[in-house]
């Protein structure tokens, strides 16, 4: 099971270890990222793997939006499902 | 393997285009609590809902925090409670009471249900029922009420057209204190659908499973942020990229509807493809149409751009979805969308234009204010006008008409959240009262001998 998170907002310091961090903690590992800064906008979409996720994806949505709001950014987590029936006949 | 250009066009479709998922609705039978004693029936009524529904706000937030898709409402509909009041009589603002406290201790925004099906007549409990309707909405807030006065199949039962009027004006009148907020948690129907998520008209048809899981979607500003990037287009090319829009933003629904029957172990129902706005600018119906080319909805060729609006979701959504049903189309709720207030306000949308416009959308006459000194006769007219649209060309047709107590055209009333607010329309002023005085019944047409 994978899920996507996406960060964007002002760049700083931190942003990819404080996410990262998160991750770590809730035994989600990071399979992918591509990121970027333009002038001063941070973009950043991260591939998660949720297999051994302890707690329900719900929680590590909680954690994501309360560091996003202290940190000023737009974090979304989304299961990999909503892409996949999107966009996929 | 998900590629970055789809994930960015997903957070944009949320973020900045107000795509959402504007119902998860629980249909409920409560068929198995008719009992000859209304205090036993509310009983059983509330510990039904309770125990069937005990997890559905909660599964709802869960859905949307893991795929990261607004779940606005969460919604029960049950039985019509008219079925119930026949066996039992009594008062029936006691089941109006009972299912408030249901719908307060599950937490869900609505539930409705508080109905009645006459279109061919009234059976025990019906005009009971009917005639109870406005006290049972001003004394509840979450109890939205519909009744079913005509259908292709049987006609027009126009003396439940005539007793609506009555008690439309009376909903809002009783509730004048609250913007007459009664009158917008009333709908009445022709060619009801029995699984229909969206309030105020939702109820949980005879023909229903036990319990059910309906979706309504919604999405009028991805349609519209889609149409910006096709400005010089034909209309095919629009109807082509309407199809392609709809399809994915049901697909989101089917996805969340799936998801919420498997968590809470109940049969999925439907998908109900409609286009649903709200108040929030970028939200709009109105706006899908201004983009299509008019200076204004409601101006000449506002029912064409509707047409192909309407019938391209359905063509995208269908493929989309497993089972679809419900109202299925583009709504146009005037309070609910800021195009159709702005056009409301300035003049350019009129009622007959709304009214041509509902021959060709998924509903009716939806959240128009009139004016408080309208004759009933007039609101019955108006009903009949719609269920005859609806009976004719085969379709769902409603009237959702709010009197304004005290108000003229050119005034508004403002009921908040997603209801809106809009500015009080003119009607016609000469009378209906003799047509509408007959009584009787308009019999089915000829579209009805199908068999």
């Amino acid at each position: 099971m994978r899920a996507v998170i996406t960060v964007i907002g002002k760049d700083m310091v931190g942003i990819v270890a404080k996410v990262s961090a998160i991750c770590a903690e809730k035994q989600v590992n990071i399979t992918e990222v591509t990121q970027s800064v333009l002038q001063d906008v941070f973009a950043m979409i991260m591939l998660i793997d949720i297999s051994n996720m302890k707690t329900p994806l719900s929680e590590l949505t909680d954690e994501m939006n309360k560091l996003g709001d202290e940190i000023g950014v737009k974090i979304h987590v989304m299961h990999e499902s909503v892409f996949d029936s999107m966009h996929r006949v | 393997m998900i590629n970055t250009r789809d994930i960015l066009e997903t957070i944009n479709m949320v973020e900045n285009e107000n795509l959402d998922i504007r119902t998860i609705t629980m249909g409920i039978s409560l068929l198995d609590c008719c009992d000859s004693d209304i205090d036993k029936a509310c009983q059983k009524v509330y510990d039904k809902i309770t125990t069937k529904a005990a997890r559905l706000v909660e599964v709802g937030e869960q859905i949307e925090k893991e795929f990261g898709i607004p779940i606005i409402n969460k919604r029960i509909s049950v039985t019509p409670i008219a079925m119930l009041l026949a066996s039992s009589g009594g008062d029936p603002v006691k089941y109006a009471k009972t299912l408030e406290k249901a719908a307060n201790k599950v937490g869900v925004n609505f539930i409705g249900g508080y109905s009645a099906l006459v279109h061919k007549g009234f059976a025990p409990g019906d005009i009971e029922l009917m005639r109870s309707i406005p006290r049972a909405l001003a004394e509840t807030d979450h109890v939205c009420s519909s009744v079913n006065i005509g259908s292709t199949k049987t006609g027009i039962n126009m003396d439940a057209v005539k007793m609506m009027g009555e008690i439309v004006k009376q909903a809002s009148e009783l509730t004048a204190d609250r913007e007459c907020i009664g009158a917008a948690k009333l709908v009445v129907f022709c060619n009801a659908p029995e699984d229909n998520p969206f309030m105020a008209g939702a109820f949980h048809g005879p023909g229903e499973p036990d319990c059910v899981i309906n979706v309504g979607v919604s999405g009028p500003g991805v349609v519209r942020a889609a149409l910006t990037k096709c400005p010089d287009g034909t209309l095919t090319e629009v109807a082509d990229l309407i199809k392609k829009t709809a399809f994915k933003i049901t697909r989101m629904g089917q996805l969340v509807g799936a998801e919420a029957s498997k968590r809470l172990g109940v049969e999925f129902g439907i998908v109900d493809l409609s286009l649903a706005p709200t108040p929030a600018i970028g939200d709009s119906v109105a706006y899908i149409l201004e983009e299509m080319g008019l200076e204004k909805c409601g101006t000449h060729g506002t029912t064409a751009a509707l047409a192909l609006l309407n019938d391209a979701v359905k063509k995208g959504g269908v493929m989309a979805s497993s089972l679809v049903g419900g109202l299925s189309g583009a709504f146009i709720p005037v309070t609910e969308d800021a195009g159709m207030i702005a056009a409301a306000r300035c003049g350019a949308l009129s009622i007959e234009k709304l009214e041509a416009m509902t021959a060709v959308c998924s509903v009716g006459l939806d959240m128009i204010v009139i004016p408080g000194d309208t004759p009933a006769s007039t609101i019955s007219a108006i009903i009949a006008d719609e269920a005859a649209i609806g009976m004719v060309n085969f379709k769902t047709t409603a009237v959702r008409v709010i009197p304004a107590v005290g108000k003229k055209s050119g005034e508004e009333l403002n009921f908040g959240g997603l209801l809106g607010y809009g500015p009080v329309m003119k009607l016609h002023s000469e009378s209906s009262q003799k047509f509408i005085d007959r009584g009787g019944k308009i019999p089915a047409p000829m579209q009805s001998l199908k068999n």
